[in-house]
């Protein structure tokens, strides 16, 4: 292509944008493991009885199990005895009650990261639940969803305030025990929202959550749990950025999204962790478990991710279809540059009748970068007329990236009706020849083909994340025409 | 405007081009004709500067200036315009976008405002019409399920467009029934300025009952080897390029 190699080397030493670190006091857990770390957690968080029993009963689940090793990514052993499991920003009350309270450190924070905290920002009409590190600081658009009878707070209050709620439906769709880092973060999450949306209530806003990890050795475990009763509908997004550092840090969320009957959840992702440096140094490790169960008949998830950050991702949004004619989907784009690695795809588990699944994956690899989509579509005796869609689509920039494909598919019942696509192709000389024949810069040129190229996915997400998703794309591969 | 000399470029280690001169004025329109393999392509790519080939000798400028200097989007910025024999396909991108993008470009480099999508919109269905192009086309990918008369009809929207100073026109004509050569020729006579050159290169004449040339050149094993009126060209439609002692399979195969 046609940049010269100069202008690849300035290209690529453009920075991370949002890698700042942020100065405020914190107090910071001593870096180790034990079931007194865990203890001290849980009494900070004034936790109820059953929970901290649950948390134990998960530490020990976990120390038993080992980190997983079956998925197409490489990274040095974890030393979980290094990571600080709990930091919160220093405050002089007990929690912020609301904005004007909150550090002014740590909104101009969100400000440097674009966040649209405030009510009167570009973002007005999507409530927004900041989860800073460890703890959640601040929820705006509280009381207009109370009228609705909708309750979104961070875990932690919903587990002094609901605790039937949390009791009932945590670790309902993904077990304690369910995986290596879902143990681990069963045993230490520290916050992430809380979503109840009662019976035939159609949330009136966008819920959103930014995520951002700013201590240092710190872990961050944010644990999201999202149950919408019958007839209900809520769409939900979260974003997160870190900021540069040097070291890798690691990050083991569990989502558990759980709709009744012809409930729907649409959930979607921008996930801008730190990547790490041109050349392979520092960056998130990124091991998450995403589930949603569609308990009730007709229900429908869906699961919209645009990964472009973190160093390692570990991430297979899922579905556990349960409810007869209930809908999983999932739509994803994943980009990897320099030497990221992303190990990703979906589960879509058919138990009930007439359960269809549609599996949209693009993904995009630059630089040095591995990208794999990994995907099980999984059908049960009782899935009568089951249905999957897949469809897996890989770019490639370049031509010292890989991508990778593993579509599983078991089927236990012989109506049901599998469809599976896939390509493989590269962003063509020709294509950028003729991008730049007609004066478009070869930047320009790049990000505009792989945007057509996610467009199936990006149509799922709201309208103004879907141009951010754009944007993001623009600056994730800057650096990678050469 | 345009001053080629001494041309040589090659592509894969090997020779194409071997030594091509040519000189177009502003408000000329010069046609190159020459059998399957002769170099046609090349030149044309060349003069877009596609990387993919080698200038090993000689020069080119365009008014005055450098042309190899420059950067292809340099070059399409300067008003290099070309119009390919084969356009390629970019999947969901959609035409509109593409356009407009182009369009844009162009005009920041003159420092004029940007289109909004309003505006681009009002323009691009009225030149669609012009091409006969059903402006639906405008929201599919680019040149996505085209057919080959719609890919080119496609190209010279563009240049329609982006209003060239040198629009390079790469076999426009191959693959078109009559009605839609009769539309593409249209659009390209409708490109003829005073301040703009046209390099039309087909491998027939039939192009050249529609769109007349001031000057037609002849191009076989990577040289121009005759020069003329239009008058060359209906010699060449009489005796073949047999005449000028070229066998076409031969020509292609000698490369
Ligand atoms: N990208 C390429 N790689 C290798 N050979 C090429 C390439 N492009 C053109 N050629 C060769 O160069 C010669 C001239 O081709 P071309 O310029 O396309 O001729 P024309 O357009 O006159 O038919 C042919 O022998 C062709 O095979
Ligand atoms: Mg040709």
């Amino acid at each position: 292509m046609a940049t010269t190699d100069k202008e690849v080397k300035e290209l690529i030493k453009r920075e991370y944008e949002h890698g700042f670190v942020t100065e405020i006091e914190a107090d910071t857990f001593e870096p180790g493991l034990n079931e007194d770390v865990i203890r001290r957690l849980s009494k900070i968080k004034q936790e109820p009885e059953f929970m901290l029993e649950w948390r134990l009963k998960a530490y020990r689940r976990w120390l038993e199990m080992d980190d997983p090793t079956w998925a197409h990514v490489d990274y040095p052993r974890i030393d979980y005895n290094s990571i600080s499991y709990y930091s919160a920003p220093k405050k002089k009350e007990d929690m912020p009650q609301s904005l004007d309270e909150v550090d002014p450190e740590l909104l101009r924070t969100y400000e440097k990261l674009g966040i649209p905290l405030h009510e009167r920002e570009k973002l007005a009409g999507v409530a927004v639940d900041a989860v800073f590190d460890s703890v959640s600081i601040g929820t705006t658009f509280k009381e207009q969803l109370a009228e609705a009878g909708v309750i979104f707070c961070p875990i932690s209050e919903a587990v002094q305030k609901y605790p039937e709620l949390v009791e009932k439906y945590l670790g309902s769709v993904v077990p304690a025990g369910d995986n290596f880092f879902a143990a681990l973060n069963s045993a230490v999450f520290s916050d992430g929202s809380f979503v109840y949306i009662p019976k035939g209530v159609r949330c009136p806003l966008e819920l959103s959550t930014y995520f951002r990890i700013n201590a240092a050795n710190t872990g961050q475990f944010e644990r999201t749990l999202i149950v919408a009763d019958a007839g209900s509908y809520v769409s939900y997004l979260e974003g997160c950025t870190a900021p540069m550092r040097d070291e890798n840090q690691l990050h083991a969320a569990v989502v558990e999204l759980v709709a009744l009957d012809d409930a729907q959840i649409k959930y979607s992702t921008v996930q801008n962790w730190y990547p790490g440096d041109e050349h392979g140094k520092g960056g998130i490790y990124n091991f998450v478990t995403k589930r949603g169960a569609c308990q009730g008949r007709n229900s429908k998830i869906s699961w919209t991710q645009v990964e472009t950050g973190s160093a390692v991702t570990w991430k297979y949004p899922s579905c556990i279809l349960k409810g007869d004619n209930s809908v999983g989907e999932f739509y994803s784009v994943a980009l990897t540059h320099n030497y990221q690695q992303a190990d990703t795809g979906t589960k879509m588990i058919h138990l009930g009748k007439n359960t269809t699944s549609t599996i949209i994956s693009k993904g995009i690899s630059a630089g040095r970068s591995s990208n794999a989509y990994r995907g099980l579509v999984k059908f049960q005796p009782g899935a009568e007329n089951a249905r999957n869609f897949t469809q897996c689509d890989s770019l490639l920039i370049g031509d010292r990236c890989g991508a990778h494909t593993f579509p599983y598919i078991e089927s236990r019942n012989k109506s049901a009706i599998v469809e599976h696509e896939a390509t493989t192709s590269k962003v063509s000389d020709e294509q950028m020849f003729l991008c730049r024949q007609r004066g478009i810069d070869p930047e320009q040129a790049v990000s505009m083909i792989v945007n057509g190229f996610c467009k199936e996915v990006f149509k799922e997400l709201p309208m103004e994340f879907a141009v951010e998703a754009g944007k993001l794309l623009e600056v994730s591969l800057e650096g990678s025409v050469g | 405007m345009l001053s080629i000399k001494n041309l040589h470029a090659s592509v894969e280690g090997k020779e194409i081009l071997k030594g091509i001169n040519l000189e177009i004025k502003a408000g000329e329109v010069h046609a190159i004709m020459g059998p399957n393999g002769s170099g046609k392509s090349t030149l044309s790519q060349v003069l877009a500067g596609n990387e993919a080939f080698e200038v090993t000798e000689g020069e080119v400028t365009l008014n005055g200036e450098n042309l190899l200097e420059l950067e292809t989007e340099e070059r399409a910025r300067e008003g290099i315009f070309l119009a390919f024999q084969y356009p390629v396909e970019i999947p969901g991108v959609s035409n509109l976008q593409f356009l407009r993008t182009a369009v844009n470009a162009m005009r920041t480099h003159r420092g004029e405002p940007e289109m909004n999508a309003a505006e681009f919109m009002k323009l691009a269905k009225e030149v669609s019409k012009q091409v006969d192009l059903d402006p639906a086309f405008l929201k599919r990918g680019v040149n996505e399920g085209f057919s080959g008369g719609e890919k080119k009809r496609n190209e010279i929207l563009q240049a329609l467009l982006l209003q060239p100073k040198l629009a390079i026109l790469d076999e426009t004509d191959s693959g078109l029934d009559i009605d839609a050569l009769k539309v593409v020729s249209d659009g390209v006579n409708a490109l003829r300025a005073e301040d703009r050159a046209i390099l039309m290169v087909t491998h027939y004449q039939r192009l050249l009952n529609h769109i007349v040339p001031d000057y037609v050149h002849v191009l076989a094993g990577g040289r121009i080897i005759k020069s003329g009126g239009r008058e060359l060209a209906l010699e060449l439609e009489e005796r073949g390029y047999g005449w000028l002692g070229i066998k076409e399979d031969e020509a292609a195969a000698a490369n």
